[in-house]
């Protein structure tokens, strides 16, 4: 359903991505897996149009970002950016719903504010935090409105940046189970950045590692162990010799 | 030879950046432009900023009035003394505030307390992408963020400077009777005879320009902000500096098309 083709992106002479391919199915969970610094929140931003790649193709439904409404393209995603991006001029609540407060489909300020309350407790959030300001959070809180902002509208496709880093363990298992509940019950596509292992194990379907502008390996969650692939095997095992060069 | 070349080369690419710029802003100001007639209309946000950047300016642009006038009356009064006309002080100095000092200094005094908090706000939310987050919560952040603030600065800056050149007018007033020996009534009589109607449409004409010109740039600025916290500062300064600069350029178009 979303289809990546052969896409660059460079900032400059800074070549982040040089040819990205990857397929992800309808109500699967990908999760993508790297360095930091490899252009994976790059490759989401993609996807959305935020960034436009300066070569390569990417269909969602067989559409490309740019072409089309892009009002309706939106309205099917969900994100979760890695720094939150919480309105800070609006209060916790009004950034959960945002989306639910303007546009078709626009609800009362009520009905609004009680899904916003709903939505917070579902990441953790009692409800005491929805009149306060972003600012008023430690990151991880701001982190958990940002999820619940990304859910509130019940979008098809959720990308989340991260969600589980600056969080405590127990937290993380909440917002693990919390991202597999919504691809599983509500049918979601959902695409999870994150260097958590215990994330991948818990959220992936499949699994994609991107190293050096491509993706070096991809496959299902089960052969992640048993791959053979040098990057992969680094990567998961935390080892400082291998393909992935640790400048130091 | 090769520092001819050099020097020519910097020369041509520093033409082709201005060049560049220039035409970059000029797309943004049309594509924000026109969301300012085209709906959804955010009231609450123009509300918002009607109060920001109008109502919170009235004591910088009114102290600044204040003093201009008072000064403007002095100086007047020591310029007319040497042609015996020291009677032109009342109505030299409600022309001079209406027609340039009020719209102008007004202008700079806002450039540098909103076009710096524009380009600040705006800054700040372009590096931790809160304007990529209005994108994917399917609201267009030219709409939702740049509109708003272009129309209340257009609409405010008017109604400021018509305060302002009504407090410098007084701030001539209290000088010419209290330290130049005016007569109170005669002072007032002569400020309102010699006004005409086109001295203050011009005045407030400028106003709404500066007003767009101060919003304009700091929304350029803020929302082209680079990356970083330094990103966001140097979106500040050239915010209010290019604000400043072409206010005193379009003030001098103005005046010319208006002589
Ligand atoms: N707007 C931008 N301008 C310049 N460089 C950028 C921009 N966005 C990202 N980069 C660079 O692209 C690289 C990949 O960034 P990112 O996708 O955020 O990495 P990560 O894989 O950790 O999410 C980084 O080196 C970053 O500096
Ligand atoms: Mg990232």
């Amino acid at each position: 359903m979303i289809d990546i083709k052969g896409v660059h992106k460079s900032f400059g002479a800074h070549h982040v991505l040089q040819g990205v391919n990857m397929k992800i199915a309808k109500g699967e969970s990908m999760v993508i897996i790297g360095g930091s610094g490899t252009g994976k929140s790059v490759l989401l931003k993609c996807i959305l149009g935020l960034e436009t790649p300066d070569a390569g193709s990417i269909l969602v439904y067989g559409q490309e970002a740019d072409q089309g409404d892009r009002d309706a393209f939106l309205a099917r995603f969900g994100m979760l950016f890695q720094g939150a991006a919480l309105f800070d001029s609006l209060p916790v609540w009004q950034n959960v719903a945002f989306r639910l407060l303007r546009g078709a489909g626009k609800l009362s300020k009520t009905d609004a504010r009680d899904l916003a309350v709903e939505k917070l407790r579902r990441v953790g959030l009692r409800a005491d935090v929805a009149d306060k300001f972003p600012a008023e959070l430690s990151g991880g809180m701001q982190k958990r409105v940002g999820l619940a902002r990304a859910i509130a509208a019940d979008p098809e496709i959720i990308f989340f940046d991260e969600p589980t880093t600056g969080l405590d363990p127990i937290m993380s298992g909440v917002i693990n189970e919390l991202i597999r509940e919504i691809v599983v019950e509500m049918g979601a596509t959902a695409m999870t950045i994150t260097h958590d292992m215990s994330s991948v194990r818990a959220i992936a379907d499949k699994v994609a590692m991107l190293h050096d502008g491509a993706v070096q390996w991809s496959g299902p969650i089960a052969k992640l162990e048993t791959s053979g692939n040098p990057y992969l095997d680094q990567f998961l095992h935390g080892r400082a010799e291998g393909p992935i060069e640790a400048v130091r | 030879m090769q520092l001819i070349e050099r020097s020519l080369g910097a020369i041509g690419a520093a033409t082709l950046g201005f060049c560049t710029t220039i035409g970059r802003v000029i797309l943004f100001a049309l594509r924000a432009t026109s969301h300012i007639f085209r709906p959804p209309f955010y009231g609450r946000e123009l509300a918002q900023q009607l109060m920001q950047i109008g109502y919170f300016s009235l004591p910088v642009v009114g102290l600044t009035a204040l003093f201009t006038g008072a000064a403007l009356a002095l100086q007047i009064y020591s310029g007319g003394a040497r042609f015996n006309a020291e009677a032109v002080v009342p109505s030299i100095v409600a022309i001079g505030m209406v027609r340039e000092l009020g719209p102008v200094l007004g202008g700079l005094m806002v450039a540098g307390r909103v076009a710096s908090s524009i380009a600040a706000e705006l800054g700040t939310m372009r590096v931790t992408e809160q304007i990529d987050a209005l994108t994917t919560l399917s609201t267009n952040p030219m709409k939702y963020l740049v509109a708003p603030r272009l129309a209340a600065a257009t609409l405010a800056m008017p109604v400021l400077v018509a305060v302002g050149d009504t407090i410098g007018i007084m701030g001539g007033y209290l000088v010419g009777t209290n330290r130049l020996g005016f007569n109170a009534s005669a002072y007032v009589q002569n400020t309102t005879d010699f006004l005409q109607f086109q001295d203050i449409a011009s005045g407030l004409a400028k106003a709404a320009v500066f007003g767009f010109i101060v919003a304009l740039m700091g929304c350029y600025h803020g929302y082209n902000s680079g990356r970083g916290a330094a990103g966001v500062g140097r979106a500040t300064i050239n915010a209010v500096v290019s604000a400043s600069v072409m206010i005193l350029a379009a003030n001098y178009i103005l005046t010319e098309a208006f002589f």
